[in-house]
C-alpha cells in the first residue's frame, strides 16, 4: 500500500504532503532567522554605540538584486513545467542556480574585504596621535577623527563617543586574513606595515606606515570578535549563506536528475521543484529583511 | 465538491482529470507568468526605493525603521503572496503561519520588555532607598 | 523482537514483493516507522541508562565527599585520568556529570523515547496509515539523533572532558570554561536539534494528511492528539535555541561577544573579548525552548497513561473533548510562560507579572487534564495490570510534582527556592516518576503488539514497586532540603555550607546536620531504585525469548486502530483498508456483543 496524497492534495486540506511539509519546515525557519533577529535587536538597543556604514550598500544592492531575479527565474521554470516545456525549466532552473553560486561569490568577496581591513587601537592617546599625525598630516588628523565618530551617528540615545578613544582603520602589508596580535606574536612579527584608508571623501591613500606592535592596544579584522556588529552581520548573513548555499544544491540536483524524473513521474516532480521554489523563495524573503536591517538601518 | 477552492495540486495534464479547475490550465499559467514579471519589476523598484531612502535622511530613528521595514514587509507580501502561491492557499498554511508569527512577536516583544523593565524599588535597611 | 517474530511475515511477504532488502535496510537503513521507532526507543533507553549511572556516581559525592567511589571510582579514574584522581571525582568532573546527565536525560533519553519512539510507532498505527507522510526524513531524523549522542557521548573523552556549566549553558560560564566540552555540546545539540525538527514536521504532517477514512479529529485517540501538539510545539519552540546555540558557538569558536558583557573579568584578568554583548540574551533564547520543553516532556506521557487507563478501566475517558481542549491550550501557552525561570535576573515588577499571570494560567488546563484522567477511573472495571500500576502511580506523582510547581511560578517565593533542591525535587517528580513511569507503562503496553508476547508480570510488579517506593525515597526528602536553603550543583553535597564546617559557626542560614544527612538517606535510596531496575531490563530481553505468547492480535482488548493489525505489523501496517465509524474509546457500550467495539467495526451486532 502505497503513501496517499504524495502528488494529488488531500480534499479537505487541499494540500499534498510535500507542501504542507516545506510550509511547516519554513514556520520552523522563521523562528530561527527570527530568534537571530531578536538578538540583533536586543544587542543593537542595548548597545552604547552601534557602527554605520561599515558595509558596502552598491554591493548589498547588486546581491539584493540577484536574489530576486533568482526568484522570478525560479518561478518561471516552475511554470514552464507546468506548460510541459522542460528545455525552458532547464534554462530558468539553470540561471537560478547561476544567481545563486553569484550571491556566494559576491558574499565571499565581501567576507574578504572585511578580513583583510583591521581597526587598530593604540595603548594611548599621545600614541595615536603620533601615528594620526603620521598618516593624515597636522591638519587631516582632526577631520579624520570627526569623521569617525560620525561613523556612529545612528547610535543610540545618550551615549558619547571620545574622539580620542578613535581607532586607525586601514590594511595590513600582505593582506593577512584576520590576524591578531595573539597570532603576530607566534609569528614572532614585532611591528607591521599598515596602509590606513583614505580621508571621507578622498581617494589618495597615505603612505604605509611601520607601527611597532609595542605601541598597539587591540589589533582586529573586521571579524565576529571585532565587536557585536560584525559578530551579527557575519552570523546571520553566513546562516542565510549556508541556506542559498544548500538550496542551490539540491536545484543541482533537480536539474541534473531533471530528464529521469520528466519522463517517471512528471506531476511529482513539477511539485518538488514547487516545493523547492517554496524553500528558495523563502530564502529570498530573509534577505529582503537582512539588507536594509543589517545594510542600510 | 472543492474543486473550485482546491489550489496547489499537480499539474493540469491534458490527460484525465474531470475536477481540475482552470488554475493550471495553459492560459492561467501564462496569466501568471505575466503576473510573476509585474512582481519582479515591483520588487526591483521596492529594492531601489528602499536604497534611495538610505540617502534621505529622515530626523527621527522610529520613522525611518518603520519606513525601511514597511518597504521590506511590502516586498515580502509579493514574494509570499505571488511567488509562493500564499494568497491561494489554504486555512491549514495560514493557521501554522499565524501561530508563528505571534510566537515570533512574543520572543521578541517579551524579551524586549524583560530587558527594559528594571526592578523600580529596592530596600536599604527595610526600607525603601 | 522485530527480528525473531515477523521473519515469518517478512519472509511471506518477500514472495510477493520479490526483493528481500537485506539486513541493513531492514534494520539500520530502514525506512519503516516501526522500525525507526524501536531504534529510537533502544537508543533512548540506552541513554536513560547512562544518565543514570552518571547521577549514580554524583549522589555518592553528595554523600560521601571527598571518599572514593568504590569500584567505579577506579574505573573512572582510568578511563578519564586526573580529573578522578583516586577514585574521587573532582568537582569540575562532578559539573561535567551533572551538565551530562540533564543533557542526556532531557535530549538523548525522555524525549526521544517519548516523542520519536512511542510517536513514531504508535501513530501512524493509531491513525490508519500505512507510514509516516515522509519516511526518508523520519530515517535522517534518527541518524542525526545518533550522531547528535554519538557527539555528546564521545565528549566526556575529549581532553577536558564534557560540558560542565549545567545543562542551561548559561553564559558567560559556558563560553569562558577553557576547554572544547561545551563546543562539543553545541554542535551535539544543532543535530538533536536537527533531528527534532525533522521529526516534527513528518509528526504534523503525518497527523494532518494520513489519517484513514472516518477518522476525523474529533476521534482521534487521545495519544496521537498529546503527539500532535507536542510536535508543534518542538516545531517552533527549538529554533530559537538553535539560533542561541549557534551564536554560543560563535562566541566560543570565533571569540565573538554575543553573550559576554563590557568589562567581563575572568580570574582576575579582563577577558580580552570585544564585549556589548548580553549574558540575559542566552537566557531568554534559552529558556524559549526551555519552558515548553517540559511539555515535550508530559503531553506524550499524558497521552500514553490515556490510553492504558481507558483500555484498563474498560469504559471511555471522562471529558474527551475538555481533554483536547486543554492539551492545544497548554500547548500555545507554554510558549508564553519561560521568564518564571528568571524571577531572579532583575525583572521589573510588570513583565513579573505577566509571566506570573500566564504561568498560573497554565496550570488550569493541566489540572483539567489530570482531572478528566482521575474522573476516568471512576466506576471503571479496573484491571491491575503492570501498565496499569504505573498509569495509577503516575496520576498522583504529577499532581505533587506539578503543585510543588507552584510556589516555583510566583516569583516572592521563588525568590527563596530557586535553584535550591526543591526544584530539582519538582521537576524530578514530574519528569520521573512523572513522565517515565508512563513511559515503562507504554512499554509494557505496546510490547506484546511489537513482539507478539507479554512482559513477565511479576518482574513488571516488582519493577513497579520497588521504583515507585525509590522514586519517592530519592525526591521527597530534596523538597526539605530546598526549603532549608540547601543550593543545587553542589559537589560537595553543601559540606562546604554545612553546620560541621567548623568555619560556618554561627551562621544563622549554615545547613544543618538533618539536611546533610538526609544526603547520605537519599543516595541510600538511589542504589534502591538502581536495583529496581534490573527486573524491568531482564524482563525486556527475556521476554523477547520467554514471555508468554499473545493470545490474539488483540491481546488488551483495545479498542484503538493500533491494535487492529497483525502482531507485529508488516510492512503497510494494516492487511485491509481502514474506515473508521466510530471515536477511540467504545468500551462497554450498553447494546454492543462485547465490552469493547473497534475504531474500524462497521455495525456491532445488537445482543437482542
Amino acid at each position: 500500500m502505497e503513501i496517499p496524497y504524495t502528488v494529488k492534495p488531500r480534499p479537505d486540506t487541499g494540500l499534498y504532503n510535500a507542501k504542507l511539509g516545506i510550509w511547516l519546515f519554513l514556520a520552523s525557519e522563521v523562528m530561527l532567522f527570527g530568534g537571530l533577529f531578536s538578538a540583533y535587536i536586543l544587542l543593537r538597543v542595548g548597545a552604547d554605540l552601534w557602527p554605520h556604514g561599515m558595509l558596502s550598500i552598491p554591493i548589498g544592492t547588486f546581491n539584493t538584486f540577484v536574489l530576486i531575479f533568482s526568484s522570478v527565474t525560479i518561478v518561471m521554470s516552475w511554470a514552464s513545467l507546468k506548460l510541459g516545456k522542460l528545455a525552458d525549466f532547464k534554462l530558468y532552473m539553470a540561471l537560478t542556480i547561476a544567481c545563486a553560486f553569484g550571491f556566494l561569490g559576491v558574499k565571499s568577496y565581501e567576507y574578504y574585504v572585511k578580513f583583510t581591513h583591521y581597526d587598530l587601537w593604540f595603548k594611548d592617546d599621545a600614541t595615536a596621535q603620533k601615528y594620526f599625525v603620521a598618516a593624515y598630516g597636522e591638519k587631516g588628523e582632526a577631520d579624520v577623527r570627526k569623521h569617525f565618530v560620525e561613523r556612529f551617528h545612528l547610535q543610540n540615545t545618550k551615549a558619547t563617543y571620545d574622539p580620542h578613544e578613535v581607532q586607525l582603520v586601514g590594511h595590513i602589508e600582505g593582506n593577512p586574513l584576520c590576524t591578531t596580535l595573539k597570532r603576530l606574536a607566534k609569528e614572532k612579527q614585532d611591528k607591521i606595515l599598515f596602509t590606513p584608508d583614505p580621508k571621507f571623501g578622498s581617494h589618495d591613500h597615505p603612505k604605509a606606515i611601520e607601527i611597532p606592535l609595542s605601541d598597539v592596544k587591540r589589533l582586529s579584522a573586521y571579524v565576529p570578535a571585532h565587536s557585536t556588529f560584525f559578530a551579527i552581520y557575519f552570523t546571520i548573513t553566513a546562516l542565510h549563506g549556508l541556506h542559498v548555499l544548500g538550496g542551490a544544491l539540491v536545484l543541482c540536483y533537480f536539474l541534473f536528475t531533471a530528464d529521469k524524473w520528466w519522463k517517471k513521474a512528471p506531476e511529482q516532480f513539477a511539485n518538488r521543484i514547487e516545493v523547492g521554489g517554496l524553500f528558495w523563495h523563502f530564502v529570498d524573503l530573509v534577505w529582503i529583511f537582512l539588507f536594509p536591517i543589517i545594510y542600510l538601518l | 465538491m472543492s474543486h473550485d477552492h482546491s489550489h496547489s495540486h499537480g499539474p493540469g495534464e491534458a490527460c484525465g482529470g474531470h475536477d481540475h479547475d482552470d488554475h493550471h490550465s495553459p492560459e492561467a499559467i501564462h496569466r501568471a507568468v505575466k503576473k510573476y514579471k509585474m512582481v519582479g519589476a515591483v520588487l526591483f523598484a521596492g529594492t531601489v526605493l528602499t536604497v534611495a531612502m538610505y540617502y534621505v535622511h529622515i530626523p527621527s530613528v522610529a520613522i525611518t525603521i518603520a519606513v525601511a521595514l514597511l518597504i521590506a514587509s511590502v516586498k515580502a507580501a509579493f514574494v509570499a503572496g505571488v511567488f509562493m502561491h500564499l494568497s491561494d492557499e489554504r486555512k491549514m498554511i495560514y493557521g501554522i503561519l499565524l501561530c508563528t508569527v505571534f510566537f515570533l512577536i512574543g520572543l521578541m516583544g517579551l524579551t524586549l520588555w524583560a530587558m527594559h523593565d528594571p526592578p523600580m524599588q529596592t530596600l536599604v535597611g527595610g526600607k525603601p532607598a | 523482537m522485530q527480528a525473531t517474530t515477523s521473519t515469518h511475515t517478512q519472509e511471506a511477504h518477500s514472495h510477493e514483493h520479490h526483493h528481500d532488502p537485506g539486513f541493513l535496510r531492514s534494520y539500520v537503513f530502514s525506512t519503516d516507522h516501526k522500525v525507526i521507532g524501536i531504534q529510537y526507543g533502544f537508543t533512548a533507553l540506552a541513554f536513560l541508562f547512562f544518565g543514570f549511572l552518571l547521577m549514580m556516581c554524583m549522589r555518592w559525592q553528595i554523600a560521601k565527599p571527598g571518599v572514593p567511589i568504590p569500584i567505579v571510582g577506579g574505573l573512572l579514574e582510568s578511563m578519564l585520568g586526573d580529573v578522578a584522581k583516586g577514585g574521587v571525582m573532582s568537582p569540575d568532573l562532578y559539573n561535567a556529570f551533572g551538565a551530562m546527565h540533564g543533557t542526556i536525560m532531557v535530549f538523548l533519553a525522555v524525549v526521544p523515547l517519548a516523542f520519536a519512539a512511542f510517536g513514531n510507532y504508535v501513530v501512524p498505527l493509531q491513525i490508519g496509515a500505512v507510514d509516516m507522510a515522509f519516511p526518508r526524513v523520519n530515517m535522517a531524523s534518527y541518524q542525526s539523533f545518533a550522531a547528535g549522542g554519538v557527539v555528546m557521548f564521545v565528549s566526556f573523552f575529549i581532553p577536558g572532558g564534557a560540558a560542565q556549566g549545567g545543562w542551561t549553558s548559561y553564559s558567560p560560564l559556558a563560553s569562558v570554561i577553557p576547554t572544547n566540552g561545551q563546543t562539543f555540546w553545541l554542535i551535539g545539540m544543532v543535530l538533536l536539534i536537527t533531528s527534532s525538527l525533522l521529526g516534527a514536521v513528518n509528526f504534523i504532517a503525518t497527523v494532518i494528511q494520513l489519517r484513514a477514512p472516518g477518522l476525523t479529529w474529533m476521534r482521534m485517540p487521545f495519544f496521537t492528539w498529546a503527539q500532535f501538539v507536542t510536535a508543534f510545539i518542538l516545531l517552533l519552540a527549538f529554533p530559537p535555541l538553535e539560533a542561541a546555540g549557534i551564536l554560543q558557538l560563535v562566541d566560543k569558536v570565533f571569540g565573538s561577544s554575543f553573550f559576554l558583557p563590557s568589562g567581563l573579568v575572568v580570574s582576575g584578568k579582563p577577558y580580552d573579548v570585544s564585549g556589548g554583548g548580553s549574558p540575559l540574551l542566552w537566557q531568554h533564547l534559552f529558556w524559549f525552548l526551555g519552558h515548553p520543553e517540559v511539555y515535550v516532556l508530559i503531553l506524550p506521557a499524558m497521552g500514553v497513561i490515556s490510553e492504558i487507563i481507558a483500555c484498563n478501566t474498560r469504559k471511555p475517558l471522562w471529558g474527551y473533548k475538555s481533554l483536547v481542549y486543554s492539551v492545544l491550550a497548554v500547548g500555545f501557552i507554554s510558549f508564553i510562560v519561560w521568564a518564571h525561570h528568571m524571577y531572579l535576573t532583575g525583572m521589573g515588577t510588570k513583565i513579573s507579572t505577566f509571566f506570573q499571570t500566564t504561568t498560573m494560567i497554565i496550570s488550569i488546563p493541566s489540572v483539567i487534564i489530570l482531572t478528566c484522567l482521575f474522573m476516568s477511573l471512576w466506576g471503571g472495571s479496573i484491571r491491575f495490570n503492570t501498565p496499569m500500576l504505573f498509569s495509577l502511580a503516575f496520576l498522583p506523582m504529577f499532581g505533587i510534582g506539578g503543585l510543588t510547581g507552584l510556589p516555583l511560578g510566583f516569583n516572592f517565593s521563588d525568590l527563596h527556592l530557586h535553584d535550591s533542591y526543591y526544584v530539582i525535587a519538582h521537576f524530578h517528580y514530574v519528569v520521573a516518576p512523572g513522565t517515565i513511569f508512563a513511559l515503562f507503562a507504554g512499554i509494557y503496553f505496546w510490547y506484546p503488539k511489537m513482539t507478539g508476547r507479554y512482559m513477565n508480570e511479576t518482574l513488571g510488579k516488582t519493577h513497579f514497586w520497588l521504583s515507585l517506593i525509590g522514586m519517592n525515597l530519592v525526591f521527597m526528602p530534596m523538597f526539605f532540603q530546598g526549603l532549608y536553603g540547601m543550593s543545587r550543583r553542589m559537589s560537595d553535597g553543601g559540606a562546604t555550607y554545612a553546620l560541621t564546617n567548623p568555619a560556618n559557626e554561627g551562621v544563622v542560614t549554615a545547613l544543618t546536620s538533618t539536611v546533610i544527612k538526609l544526603n547520605v538517606f537519599i543516595t541510600h535510596a538511589a542504589v534502591l531504585l538502581l536495583i529496581a531496575q534490573i527486573p524491568f531490563i531482564i524482563n525486556v530481553f527475556m521476554s523477547m525469548f520467554n514471555g508468554k505468547k499473545v493470545e490474539s492480535d488483540n491481546p488488551w482488548q483495545a479498542t484503538t486502530l493500533d491494535w487492529q493489525t497483525p502482531t507485529p505489523p508488516p510492512h503497510g501496517n494494516f492487511t485491509k483498508e481502514i474506515v473508521v465509524y466510530r471515536g477511540p474509546y467504545e468500551y462497554s457500550v450498553p447494546g454492543h456483543p462485547t465490552d469493547f467495539t473497534p475504531q474500524n467495526t462497521p455495525d456491532p451486532k445488537p445482543t437482542k
